[in-house]
């Protein structure tokens, strides 16, 4: 775990600084200032069309590009919206620690959703598997999230080079009043003209970050210098190697099977969830501009560091029509 | 130069030239999905764990034998591998050291017209894929259509399959030939041929030994270096305004994206509705302020004067100013199964601009495998139409080959929310500016005032039998014995003078109300008050009617009788003669009654008597002050 105050330093600055120009900072690379600009145009309309948007906010990479974008689309004003976090309590402890100090240094809303009922019957992913601690704590959470404040539309940092379902996903996402998913029932997407209208109970999920692929958005963080979770840098860690995948022991309630010790790896992660479900990758890249040169030679897609895509084919086209982000 | 710079310009290398979208369009028997996979594939964007998934899937679902099937690389959705199709438009993405590239991928069959304009509305470029031992055919003419119609501008005939031509140089001129002169008519900017073969990569990422008379780039080539945006700076300025942003007291900024154009600071600008003008006082942006700004850029305005300015305005350059009319010209796509039918209310949002509109009039259909127009009475799903339009409100545009964000909309069914259309603004009609009102001196207000009464429309909607027209003659009898000025509109009156043009399709239905309501309107006017008895079964219509009149002047009394007991009643023999097939679109049998959502009085005429139906419409009539 890195120093607290390292971190809350280094996003102080970042929120001092933000929206005066930097001496000798070069201009942004054509194709993220194009990027940059489609992103802004979409969460401008969501602020203008819909009356109690949120943005769903998951402390990763993709949702420190999409909170920079926001700072970005309304300065001077403030984003016109709260964050929202889906906590599992299975957060690694960095991301938690991250998460406070941005938002204490941004002066912005974060409301924090947990599923204390199942928190209760003890799910947790050792005890009960990836599948149904995933629905419990983070499906059913944001769901109960979605309906406690009744929010109309919900930014998410979603990606269509992510994933082979989400190459078909909308910006503008429908749900129905059950936040499900209906791949038959989505509206086409002309120009940049989007169709913002929904009845009572239903919401839009938006994808402001749709068009960028991982590259860019390392690209963009270097580029912009936005503070990212220390966890995507490399680092000695505690990790233990278990069906091919290197998993961190980030707290005392890792459940050990029979044999297994943790060893010190240099190690880092792509992408960040929860920690018992997110695989390491053995690294040495530990500053940021060794990570961007170590993408651009890697040869495997980031989400094959994420357990719960694996479980079974077409498994995230399932959880979506069950309204997992 | 420091690590960072140093990676960022390895990242960007000679000459970051930024995005280009395009559109691949063909079917997967012409190798499409091959060539979109090759791409991918060559610029290193399959990764090792998506190949062995491939790999699995090919052996699983592929059509291919034991080679690779990049098509399952790109079919996303469960449903759609297993049956083997692709349903919808998928975005994929590759770079190369000079650009970056958005590919707009549409499958090839049924819903083929709505996905592939979807795809071609942000794309700049069409790859047109043919097979080289099939040469140019209908469908290679369809996709040229719609990507001109979509107002792409340049075209890649990719003759593919060359392998299996026998790598012919006279193959593929004699395909070039004949493909220009079918396409001449459509006038295209560029149109750049190139033979190759995606399964082998040739003239793909690589030039192809067995082709070297081709000299001309390879696909890839093309794609880095062709240039598309060269004029969207160059055009007038059109900044649509999306959201005001108002901190504080002392800041109020227009923010947007440009779409066509440049500013500065002290450019004179004009809001195009009103016709009041200001000038940029402050371009503002989180790097600080900035000297110039162009099309593409999102940025917030601060203007040196405090105007009217809302969402949905547009802000165009003084000296060069958008169409502002509310009757135009479109090409219109449909793109649902419920068909359009001119004279029915839709939403059209243009940008941040929404209002009522209606097609007041098709023109003709367009083939879009021969290009010849077609007469149409409405538009089926993925049918094209020329039509005129008319909005409620006056809306700001361009044509839409000249600007395409601002010359574009998409139509919504007010009901169902659904996009159900997209257009693709022509010319502005002349007669919408010089039909002007006339004024008349003695006043709606007047007539109404010398007649002791509010105006009112009392429209009864409901399945036929279900005693419409018996309550709508209680209670104008009561009214009229009372002392108050009314007129009876009803279904079979209207149907013998005014509207004895009209059948019963949809279309005539939607064109019978549309009439009724203007009539209706002219009475109010005239400070009657009006009982409408007709079926109007559809929500869209009713809504129409509404809308033509004043808040509180349209009172909507649902007669609500169960089928069976209008069935029952039949007191005209209607359903009888529907039952044994005679007459057609007969609403409740074969034709589906709206019943509305919220209606000022529902009466079910199964549980009250057709006296006390008629008292309560008139307790609304007193309660609304309507009855002096």
């Amino acid at each position: 775990m890195v120093d607290r105050s390292v971190i809350a330093a280094r996003i102080a600055d970042y929120a001092n600084t933000f929206g005066q120009p930097r001496a000798g900072k070069p201009s942004l690379s054509a194709h993220l200032k194009a990027l940059e600009a489609e992103s802004i145009h979409i969460m401008r309309e969501v602020a203008a069309e819909f009356s109690n948007p949120v943005m769903l906010y998951s402390i990763g990479k993709d949702s420190a590009v999409m909170l920079h974008l926001a700072l970005k689309a309304f300065y001077p004003s403030r984003p016109p919206f709260p964050l929202q976090h889906v906590d599992t309590t299975w957060k690694f402890r960095d991301m938690i620690m991250y998460r406070d100090a941005l938002a204490e240094a941004l002066g912005l809303e974060m409301r924090v959703e947990i599923n204390e009922d199942g928190l209760k019957r003890g799910i947790g992913p050792f005890a009960s598997g990836s599948n149904l601690h995933t629905q419990v704590m983070k499906t059913e959470a944001l769901r109960a999230a979605m309906n406690r404040h009744g929010y109309d539309a919900a930014f998410g940092g979603a990606r269509r080079d992510e994933e082979k379902s989400r190459a078909k996903e909308r910006i503008f996402s429908f749900r129905d009043a059950n936040h499900g998913w209906e791949p038959r029932n989505q509206r086409p997407e002309l120009w940049q003209t989007y169709n913002t209208r929904i009845r009572q109970g239903e919401s839009i999920r938006v994808f402001p970050l749709s068009n960028w692929t991982e590259l860019d958005i390392w690209q963009y963080i270097l580029e912009e210098d936005i503070p990212i979770v220390p966890l995507y840098l490399a680092a000695e860690r505690p990790v233990v190697e278990r069906d091919g995948q290197l998993l961190m022991v980030d707290d005392d309630r890792f459940v050990f099977a029979n044999g297994e010790t943790a060893q010190m790896r240099m190690v880092r992660f792509r992408t960040l969830g929860c920690y018992p479900l997110t695989g390491a990758i053995e690294s040495t890249a530990a500053t940021l501009e060794e990570v961007v040169m170590e993408m651009l030679t890697a040869r495997t897609s980031e989400r094959s560091g994420r357990l719960i895509d694996h479980d079974e084919a077409g498994s995230m086209e399932k959880k979506k029509r069950e309204g997992y982000f | 130069m420091n690590a960072r710079a140093n990676i960022i310009s390895r990242l960007t290398r000679t000459g970051d030239r930024g995005v280009l979208r395009f559109i691949t369009c063909g079917s997967v028997d012409d190798g499409k999905s091959t060539l979109i996979g090759r791409l991918l594939y060559d610029s290193k964007l399959i990764f090792d764990d998506q190949l062995s998934t491939l790999e699995k899937d090919s052996r699983k679902h592929g059509t291919v034998g034991e080679e690779i099937d990049f098509a399952l690389l790109l079919d996303g959705l469960e449903a759609e591998r297993q049956q083997g199709i692709t349903i919808d438009v998928a975005y994929r993405f590759f770079s190369t050291d000079k650009r970056k590239f958005v590919v707009a991928d549409t499958p090839g069959h049924e819903q083929y017209t709505r996905n592939m304009a979807t795809g071609a509305s942000t794309a700049d470029l069409a790859i047109i894929l043919i097979d080289a031992r099939k040469g140019v055919l209908v469908q290679t003419l369809r996709h040229s259509y719609i990507a001109h119609m979509m107002g792409i501008r340049h075209v890649v005939l990719a003759v593919n399959k060359m392998d299996l031509a026998g790598h012919s140089r006279a193959r593929f001129h004699e395909i070039v030939a004949n493909y220009l002169a079918r396409v001449e008519a459509l006038g295209f900017e560029t149109i750049t041929p190139i033979p190759m073969s995606a399964r082998y990569g040739e003239n793909v990422t690589q030039r192809s030994p067995a082709m070297d008379w081709h000299d001309g780039p390879t696909l890839l080539e093309h794609l880095e270096q062709i240039e598309t945006e060269a004029d969207a700076r160059s055009g007038p300025f059109r900044f649509p305004v999306q959201w005001v942003n108002r901190p504080n007291l002392d800041f109020r900024g227009f923010a947007g994206t440009i779409v066509s154009g440049t500013v500065k600071p002290g450019d004179e600008v004009v809001v195009a509705s009103s016709g009041q003008t200001a000038k940029v006082a402050r371009i503002v942006t989180a790097e600080g302020d900035i000297v110039e700004a162009g099309a593409g850029e999102a940025v917030t305005l601060v203007l040196d004067a405090e105007i009217d300015i809302i969402r949905g305005d547009m802000l165009s350059a003084a000296g060069d100013r958008p169409n502002v009319a509310s009757q135009f010209a479109a090409e219109v796509l449909w793109m649902h199964e419920d068909a359009m039918h001119p004279g029915r209310s839709y939403l059209l949002k243009a940008g941040g601009q929404v209002t009522p509109v209606s097609v007041t009039e098709l023109k003709y259909g367009v083939d879009i495998n021969t290009y010849d127009h077609i007469p149409a009475k409405e538009l089926g799903m993925n049918a094209i139409g020329q039509c005129n339009l008319s909005t409620s409100r006056a809306i700001a545009f361009d044509p839409y080959h000249e600007i395409r964000d601002t010359g574009s909309f998409i139509l919504i069914d007010r009901y169902t929310n659904q996009t159900v259309g997209a257009g693709m603004i022509r010319f502005a009609l002349r007669r919408a500016t010089n039909i002007h009102a006339q004024k008349m001196d003695v006043t709606k207000a007047r007539r109404a005032e010398l007649k002791a009464q509010k105006p009112a429309v009392l429209w009864f909607t409901g399945l036929s039998g279900a005693g419409k027209s018996t309550i709508a003659n209680i209670v104008e009898r009561r009214l009229a014995e009372a002392g108050h000025h009314t007129y009876s509109l009803d279904g079979d009156n209207v149907r013998h003078g005014l509207n004895r043009d009209l059948g019963f399709t949809e279309g005539d239905r939607v064109e019978n109300i549309r009439r009724i309501g203007e009539v209706a309107k002219l009475f109010v006017d005239a400070g009657l008050i009006v009982t409408c008895s007709f079926i109007s079964p559809f929500r869209a219509e009713r809504q129409m009617v509404r809308e033509l009149m004043e808040e509180g002047e349209f009172i909507e009394v649902f007669v609500d009788a169960p089928l069976e007991v209008c069935m029952a009643r039949d007191p005209k023999g209607l359903y009888k003669k529907a039952q044994a097939g005679e007459i057609k679109n007969f609403t409740g049998f074969d034709s589906p009654y709206e019943a509305p959502e919220m209606p000022e009085l529902h009466v079910e005429t199964g549980q009250i008597s057709a006296e006390e139906a008629a008292d309560r419409v008139i307790a609304i009539l007193r309660q609304s002050g309507r009855l002096g």
